[in-house]
């Protein structure tokens, strides 16, 4: 399918209307001028589809079932359907040298034009050897792909940040994407899974200006993932009232407290749940009840338990008992030393004269 | 290391090393102070009500007649922020439930709101204590490295925390981790630095109303 | 044989103990102690905090019997106790400190202070670093027998004096009696009324009491020297004499430290219970008072106020009987703002009397002041007290500032009183 997305859009039976309205939502929601909805609407009406690789490695089906499956009437479904998405393994239809030709082909026919999307870790333990597609190393693929692409971008926690593959003890050695493409322009969008509309937005930024939206420090669009979980939640007000809910079936938690105690990682954790919500804006982890996990944030599987709040330690008094009885022995054994030293000192006491008074 | 690794390893490792130096420390330096014993006192005892040393131990929280008067700053001031410290650690909900998790107990906080108070006024405390010590001529003179520096750590945890809570300066993930780090700066010192009064300050209170009770003088 | 530094660790470490350690422990440095020393509070020189004053002894407690202290000492951080230092805290341990204990009374951690005091004393004497005065007190105390080097003839002849005044009849020597009355130099030279004063109470009470000619002399500037094994052998004279009389009781005179040599330090000094009960004076009068023997034929009209000396009252704990002794005799008896265990003290107490260099006794005469505002504010003409220490420094101060008030010991102001 060839030619500007607006008539694609059109044919599917979206309104211009409908089409400017979701693009000024979008301009809003990544916190762009309002003048930028129009330019966004302009620009994307009219442009080409992009080619578009998608590459899995180490990774779980996850980012791929949130971006295509929820939203089958939704823009954010369609605009993602407009992209000329010539390879991705679990959607395409080819299988086999097929699939590879095709992925060759494109990334020849749009040398240096392509934006290549990757999710899931890559391993490096045993040279690579845990992942491999057609029998090269996901590293190997990577490099290949990354040679010609215009931008990258991480989808999901595990390209982002390593994700589960990388979580204690990482037998396979797993890394980010940004551990090996050092060249090339790299938008992290984590989340296990990401928000499909942080997605589109991306797409969207970049179709229309050219170029990436301003990102963070770890390389996340900072409209996005300006913000904590915390900042934005609708159950902060209890936070700063101190109620909480302090098991999942009290009074506090059906009375809708914060989930604080309940180990939460809202107030840690940068994402856009609190605002966009998931499945078309039904709800969202806390809106349901249960803390935020901090899946977005780099190791967040590694961080401490799901369930402990964030003020308690991880593990509480692990060495106690040995500091204790280290302690115990440090200090009897300074003080038999220094009952020795009083003891000796009171033996060898010379009776003090007169005489000894005058120096 | 990114914020939320460093506030992972400030709740994990670190925390758990910070009290384990704490636990070790204070069971050396309490052996090491007590171990060293005293004699008996052999002179026959003269016994008086309220002389005792759980009497001391009580009575000096207490400004002795006058002294409130010769110096305010230094017993209002002491009053204010450590009952500030009290208050902030012990009924502070997310501390509350640190303590849970160390020992099981727990207890209903106060509002975050009013802790904000607390902080704000322990530390306006602090610093009215820190320029007695800078201005009046006993303390100025008396102060060594140690006082500065026990000054300093016990500030911070009560800066960074509140720091933290309002979202101040740095993001709260960041802070958090300060503050957690912080305090496991004050656990470390505490056994080996004059914040060790801290334990020590009942033991000496008892042996001075105990060795004053001996002859009778409610001390 | 000579005093030296050595010496002088030598017998802190020996004295160091585990109230010490956890006073030291505890310090905070508040400073809240130098408001209640008087020599601090009279010159507002921070050296007398009474803490800062122990400085020695802390050094030696933290490079002997801590390990940071003793890795501090090792890596050289930590400065350590040499005889410079020991002389330049001779005049704080000695001149500008009374052992009156009143800091011990106000530190916010509970640290006693004085008790710590006493223990460094032991350290400054064995290195050779004590004012003259107390040394040769303590010479004459240990050698002739008292700190005025006063010997029996002359005090015998007191005795006769006393006994030629009231007609009555002072036993020397007597076995069994039920007191062994001790004096102290101070009374013998400069209030031989006192020794009537008793002689008329003994009698009025029935009492039988007796005088020792080998251990008349309760002072013990052993104590205040800060040498023990001297305290021991000045405290063991009273011990032996008293045994071997045989008597109940010994009777502490009007001298503080007196007191706290033979009621409270002696039995410490000298290792054992004695077999004998030591009593206060104003712990006998009192309780004469309470059975009422002590009737008063009239009353004392003039306005007074009370001196608590330091070593009977804060630091011996006899608290309540000299108020209630002066309430006896006295129609206009005003009680002062610190009054009993808060009383200041007159300045010269713990061996400061005796040193007699100019610093010295300018020192004293500027901490007076705490005790003339007292008077003043009071607006009296008379006070009273009972120890003779109190009362020698006492009226040199009133010299000193020229007052006309009026000092008396209260066991003769009751003995003046007292019902034919």
């Amino acid at each position: 399918m060839q030619g500007p997305l607006i008539d694609t859009l059109v044919r599917q039976g979206v309104s211009r209307r409908t089409f400017l309205k979701y693009c000024a939502t979008l301009a809003s929601m990544m916190a762009l001028p309002p003048t930028a909805g129009r330019a966004m609407a302009e620009a994307l009406a009219a442009a080409r589809r992009p080619s578009v690789i998608w590459l899995p490695f180490q990774e779980c089906t996850g980012c791929t079932e949130s971006m295509t499956r929820s939203h089958s009437p939704t823009l954010e479904g369609m605009i993602f359907d407009m992209v000329s998405l010539d390879y991705h393994e679990t959607l395409m239809a080819a299988a086999g040298h097929q699939a590879e030709d095709a992925l060759h082909a494109a990334m020849k026919d749009n040398a240096g034009k392509y934006l290549l999307i990757v999710d899931g870790s890559v391993p490096l333990g045993i040279d690579g050897a845990y992942s491999c597609i057609a029998g090269r190393t996901n590293v190997d693929l990577l490099k290949e792909a990354a040679a010609g692409a215009a931008a990258i971008v991480a989808m999901g926690s595990c390209a982002a940040f390593g994700g589960i593959p990388k979580a204690k003890p990482n037998p396979t050695g797993a890394v980010a994407i940004s551990d090996i493409v050092k060249d090339k322009p790299i938008v992290n969008v984590p989340g296990c899974p990401p928000i499909p509309v942080v997605m589109t937005g991306v797409l969207a930024h970049y179709l229309t200006f050219g170029r990436l939206p301003d990102l963070d420090d770890k390389l996340r669009p900072t409209a996005f993932y300006g913000e904590t979980i915390h900042d934005r939640c609708y159950r902060r007000p209890f936070y700063d009232q101190g109620k909480f809910a302090r098991t999942f079936d009290d009074e506090g938690a059906r009375r809708g407290w914060c989930l604080f105690e309940l180990g939460c990682k809202g107030p840690v954790t940068h994402n856009a749940c609190a605002t966009t919500k998931w499945n078309g804006g039904t709800s969202w982890p806390v809106e349901s009840g249960h803390g935020c996990l901090g899946c977005s944030e780099p190791d967040f599987w590694d961080a401490g338990g799901f369930y402990k709040a964030l003020s308690m330690p991880a593990d509480p008094l692990k060495m106690g008992t040995a500091a204790a009885a280290v302690g115990a022995v440090a200090g009897v054994a300074v003080s038999v030393a220094n009952r020795a030293k009083k003891h000796r000192a009171q033996a060898s006491h010379e009776t003090t004269t007169l005489a000894d008074l005058e120096k | 290391m990114d914020d939320l690794q460093l506030l992972t390893w400030a709740r994990g490792p670190g925390l758990d090393l910070a009290l384990g130096i704490f636990v070790l420390g204070v069971v050396w330096r309490l052996i090491e102070v007590y171990a060293l014993g005293r004699k008996r006192d052999l002179a026959p005892a003269r016994h008086r009500t309220g002389a005792s040393g759980l009497h001391t131990v009580l009575r000096r929280s207490m400004p002795p007649p006058g002294m409130l008067k010769t110096s305010p700053v230094s017993y209002i001031g002491g009053f204010v922020f450590h009952i500030g410290l009290a208050i902030i650690v012990l009924l502070f909900a997310p501390h509350i439930l640190l303590i849970k998790s160390l020992t099981g107990l727990s207890w209903p906080g106060l509002p975050s709101q009013f802790i904000d108070m607390v902080a704000v006024l322990t530390m306006i405390a602090m610093l009215v204590i820190l320029v007695d010590r800078i201005n009046k001529p006993v303390k100025r003179f008396l102060s060594t490295f140690g006082d500065w520096f026990a000054w300093v750590v016990t500030f911070l945890p009560v800066l960074t925390g509140w720091m933290a809570v309002q979202h101040l300066l740095l993001p709260y993930t960041l802070m958090l981790a300060l503050h957690i780090l912080s305090v496991e700066l004050l656990l470390v010192v505490l056994p080996f630095t004059k914040l060790f009064h801290a334990i020590t300050l009942f033991g000496s209170r008892w042996y001075s109303g105990k060795i004053n009770a001996h002859k009778g003088v409610p001390v | 044989m000579s005093a030296t530094l050595e010496k002088g660790l030598h017998a802190l470490r020996e004295v160091i103990d585990a109230p010490i350690a956890s006073y030291f422990s505890s310090c905070v440095h508040c400073g809240l102690c130098a408001d209640a020393c008087l020599f601090h509070t009279e010159t507002g020189d921070p050296r007398y905090t009474p803490i800062y004053k122990l400085e020695p002894l802390r050094r030696v407690y933290e490079q002997e019997y801590t390990v940071l202290g003793r890795v501090k000492k090792l890596v050289g951080l930590a400065k350590p106790v040499d005889d410079a230092m020991l002389d330049a805290w001779q005049e704080l341990v000695y001149d500008s400190c009374t052992m009156c204990g009143r800091c011990s009374l106000v530190c916010p951690v509970g640290n006693d202070i004085v008790y710590m005091v006493r223990k460094l004393r032991e350290g400054m004497a064995a290195s050779g670093h004590t004012p003259d005065g107390i040394r040769s007190a303590t010479r004459r105390t240990v050698e002739i027998g008292g700190p005025m080097g006063l010997k029996w003839p002359a005090v015998a002849n007191v005795l006769r004096k006393a006994e030629e005044a009231t007609g009555l009849k002072i036993p020397v020597d007597q076995p069994g009696a039920d007191y062994l009355v001790l004096l102290s130099s101070m009374e013998i030279v400069n209030y031989p009324e006192y020794i009537e004063a008793l002689a008329k109470i003994f009698h009025k009470a029935g009492l039988t009491f007796t005088v020792s000619s080998d251990a008349f002399e309760a002072t013990n500037a052993g104590i205040q020297i800060g040498v023990s094994d001297l305290a021991r052998t000045i405290v063991t004279r009273i011990v032996e004499a008293a045994e071997r009389l045989q008597v109940k009781h010994v009777l502490s005179p009007e001298c503080g430290h007196a007191y706290m040599a033979i009621r409270w330090e002696g039995p410490n000094l000298i290792g054992r219970p004695f077999r004998f009960e030591v009593v206060h004076v104003l712990e006998l009068l009192d309780e004469l008072r309470r059975k009422g023997v002590l009737k008063m034929k009239d009353t004392f009209k003039d306005p007074l106020i009370l001196h608590d000396p330091c070593q009977i009252v804060r630091r011996g704990g006899v608290l309540d009987a000299p108020e209630q002794l002066i309430r006896q005799v006295a129609d206009n008896y005003i009680p002062v703002v610190d009054q009993q265990k808060w009383n200041w003290c007159c300045g010269g107490g713990g061996g400061a009397s005796a040193i007699h260099t100019e610093e010295a006794e300018a020192l004293r005469a500027k901490a007076f002041q705490v005790k003339k505002r007292q008077i003043e504010s009071a607006g009296v003409d008379t006070m009273v007290t009972f120890c003779a220490n109190c009362r020698i420094v006492i009226e040199e101060a009133f010299d000193h500032y020229q007052m006309d008030t009026k000092l008396l010991g209260l066991t003769e102001l009751l003995a003046e009183h007292l019902e034919d």
